[in-house]
């Protein structure tokens, strides 16, 4: 069993790669300092950190030393043997994560309460009941500045506040789990890694509105994060935090599951109490918002996971700690899934304000392929794209909105200039139309309309006059659609439309897809110079487009060709050009 | 096809719902959780049941993707349509599963052992393009291991 750990990267992509060099230059200098029995040295394919020279990081010390020359590894072996610190090769990111929220993920044992009790675990809930109050609770929130994290970003002490001042029998608190955005899975990583504090965080909800009855609307897709919540509400149960007289209190709460059934539109408010009624969820014009008259017609605040897992250490560190997080508008901090065409996709949580390009480029190191950013996509369905130039904008609701896109609950999609801004937006809307629940018209018609524009157009069928029909009903379905699935579907059309119109024309002008995606643009030709005529794409077309034979070589018949692109999978000489 | 009907074991789940609000969709998953699917004549016993119209337990069964008529392959299929998984090329995975099972989205193939659906995230993005054969996932899925995987499948028999 050795001590330590050291992993080692040379992360500089300008020059040759040196990281085997620098190892076996460190080895020898453990060596020298008696220490190679002690510390192993391993070399990593990528340590997360990106053109910074040589990095090594050193574990369980937590120590990562940046741009190390390699005169400079004999001292960091002397360190290791007298347990210092060299300051001066220390790592100072640029742009730092801060992990409120995913706080406790991966580090405490979800399905052990007592390790959540271990971190400050029911302190806020008992904090809200012993000591604040409802009223003083709702201040607090009210300082903390707080926006639901769902999409919208409504201040949550407003949502608590109306429904706390309606007078009701009963009235219900609602954990929204219904993450359908198809690329974002912060919710379920936050169920899965730390259930307790969403359960504490609702249960906050509920004593500041005086709720004594809860739901988690969970997806059914996520059988883990279901499995997980049952065990955290009864073992929250045993520990007297949830039932009667919570905390010796006045205060009792139920909680329950209640399962989703693959229904994206569910997410939106009044559709989803529809769906934990029994019934088909279809939204329901508001006003009356759910703070008022919700599920069964009763008060109910109904609140994304992530403001939920928010809310315990806000109530604890008080309202002021979190107002001085994050930019003028928007408070705290926000988990985004960053993924798509992304060297180290995966869930980024940092204080609001930081700019995409600190997210995309500093943390996630930029693109797979290395070719250049194209654009960023925020907000999934209903968001919009970012284009290449604008990615220095600080994230907050406010700056995604005035660019054409939303916060939406956090998916990130990177996307390179193999991406087509005609083929991304058709997908989304895609997606819109498959999920719209059909109730209103201009949601059902409008997205099956534009739907087939786009169609048009990426199969080369466009006309110019496209274009201000594609806006015209875009504006007619943000307008008068009932809820945000349509008022928000057009988004990723107007957005591209917006920054990306030469494409859109040169699809149509030109019948030619720059970034090589609609296939129905495409053309397969055979570079004659590389061709070894062997064949193998005369055998595989199948529609025999290809003509020919192993003496006089092969061509393609473009009218026959139905742009399969199996001649271009199968050749292993590179010879097919795809255009 | 086997007459279904409401088991003892079933009923018991069921009676655990009966007299709770709101309690449909929660029964349908019970019972699809049972059969894998949900079956016409339990439908038609569940509206006697719970003494409500038919037709209002097929609006909300047609109305939720998550619910089946019709019973499920042996292995079901789900391949990842999300935005990430698209982008890294999903699409062309499922062209490559369609045409070697020859069956559509949503369909079964004649001899049962495969159905396949198009599913939207199954929230492990950084494995795009993602594919789960029951509950097995693959992860990073490139066209040319389909064939393979599939035949995993087809030799078990």
């Amino acid at each position: 069993m050795y001590a330590k750990t050291v992993l080692i990267k040379d992360t500089d992509t300008t020059r040759e790669d040196k990281t085997r060099e620098a190892y076996t230059r460190l080895l020898d200098c453990l060596r020298e300092d008696n220490l190679h029995d002690h510390v192993q040295v391993v070399r990593v394919s990528d340590i997360g950190i990106y053109e910074h020279g040589l990095v090594l990081k050193i574990y369980p010390d937590n120590i990562t030393y940046a741009n190390v020359q390699e005169s400079g590894l004999k001292r960091i072996a002397d360190s290791i043997r007298d347990s210092k610190v060299l300051e001066e090769f220390v790592f100072k990111p640029k742009a730092r994560q801060l992990r409120l929220v995913l706080r406790n993920c991966g580090k405490i044992n979800p399905e052990s309460i007592d390790e959540y009790f271990a971190s400050e675990g029911y302190l806020g809930l008992k904090k809200a009941i012993s000591d604040l109050g409802q009223q003083k609770l709702i201040d607090e929130i009210k300082l903390s500045s707080i926006r639901g994290r769902g999409g919208a970003g409504y201040p949550t002490w407003l949502k608590w506040n109306f429904a706390r001042e309606v007078k009701a029998d009963q009235k219900f608190v609602i954990c929204n789990a219904d993450e359908g955005d198809p690329g974002a899975y912060m919710d379920r990583s936050i169920l899965e890694g730390d259930p307790h504090s969403v359960i504490e965080g609702l249960s906050i909800a509920a004593f500041a509105i005086g709720a004594s009855k809860g739901y988690f609307y969970v997806r059914a897709e996520y059988p883990l994060a279901v499995e997980r919540i049952n065990k955290a509400i009864k073992q929250a149960y045993d520990h007297g935090l949830l039932g009667k007289n919570i905390l010796g209190s006045p205060f009792s709460l139920d909680l329950e599951i209640r399962l989703g059934a693959g229904a994206f539109v569910c997410g939106e408010e009044t559709a989803l109490i529809s769906s934990i009624e029994g019934k088909r969820g279809t939204p329901h014009p508001r006003p009356p918002y759910p703070s008022v008259k919700g599920l069964w017609g009763k008060p109910t605040v109904i609140n994304n996971v992530e403001t939920l897992a928010n809310i315990p250490q806000i109530v604890l560190k008080g309202g002021k700690w979190f107002s001085k997080i994050g930019t003028q508008t928007s408070k705290g901090t926000k988990v985004f899934a960053v993924t798509g065409k992304v060297k180290n996709s995966g869930l980024v949580e940092i204080a609001m304000g930081a700019t995409l390009r600190e997210i995309v480029m500093d943390i996630c190191g930029g693109t797979l392929s290395g070719k250049p950013i194209k654009a960023v996509q925020t907000g999934g369905p209903s968001g919009g794209v970012i284009p290449q130039d604008l990615l220095d904008t600080p994230v907050d609701y406010e700056n995604l909105q005035k660019l054409g896109s939303i916060m939406g609950s956090g998916g990130m999609i990177v996307m390179d200039e193999d991406d087509c801004m005609v083929d991304i937006p058709k997908f989304y809307l895609g997606f819109c139309v498959e999920e719209s629940c059909g109730k209103c018209a201009p949601c059902r018609i409008g997205g099956f309309q534009m739907l087939n524009y786009l169609k048009k157009i990426s199969e080369g069928k466009g006309e110019i006059s496209d274009l201000p029909q594609l806006k015209r009903i875009s504006q007619a379905m943000q307008k008068a659609s009932l809820c945000g699935l349509g008022q928000t579907a057009s988004n990723p059309v107007l957005s591209t439309l917006k920054y990306f119109e030469a494409e859109y024309k040169e699809h149509i002008l030109n019948k030619h897809c720059p970034a090589g995606k609609c296939s129905h643009l495409i053309t397969y030709n055979i570079i004659e110079e590389k061709c070894k005529r062997c064949g193998i794409c005369f055998t595989n077309c199948p529609v025999n487009a290809i003509v020919g034979d192993k003496e006089k070589g092969y061509s393609v018949i473009q009218e026959k060709c139905i742009k399969c692109g199996r001649c271009f999978d199968v050749c292993k000489f590179k010879a097919i050009l795809r255009k | 096809m086997e007459h279904k009907k409401i088991n003892p074991e079933l009923g018991q789940l069921l009676n655990k719902w009966k007299d709770k609000e709101g309690n449909l969709i929660m029964i349908l998953h019970e019972i699809q959780n049972h059969h894998g699917y949900v079956p016409r004549e339990l439908s038609l016993e569940l509206s006697k049941m719970l003494d409500v119209p038919l037709a209002r337990i097929y609006e909300v069964i047609t109305f939720y993707n998550y619910f089946k008529l019709s019973p499920p392959g042996k292995h079901r299929i789900a391949l990842c349509m999300g935005t990430a998984c698209y982008l890294r090329g999903a699409a062309v995975v499922l062209n490559e599963i369609k045409g070697i099972l020859g069956i559509e989205e949503g369909q079964t193939t004649k001899d049962g052992l495969f159905h396949l659906d198009v599913v939207r995230c199954l929230g492990c993005c950084g494995l795009a393009p993602v594919m789960m054969i029951d509950n097995k996932v693959y992860g990073k899925v490139k066209k040319s291991e389909i064939a393979d995987i599939l035949s995993k499948y087809i030799k078990e028999e």
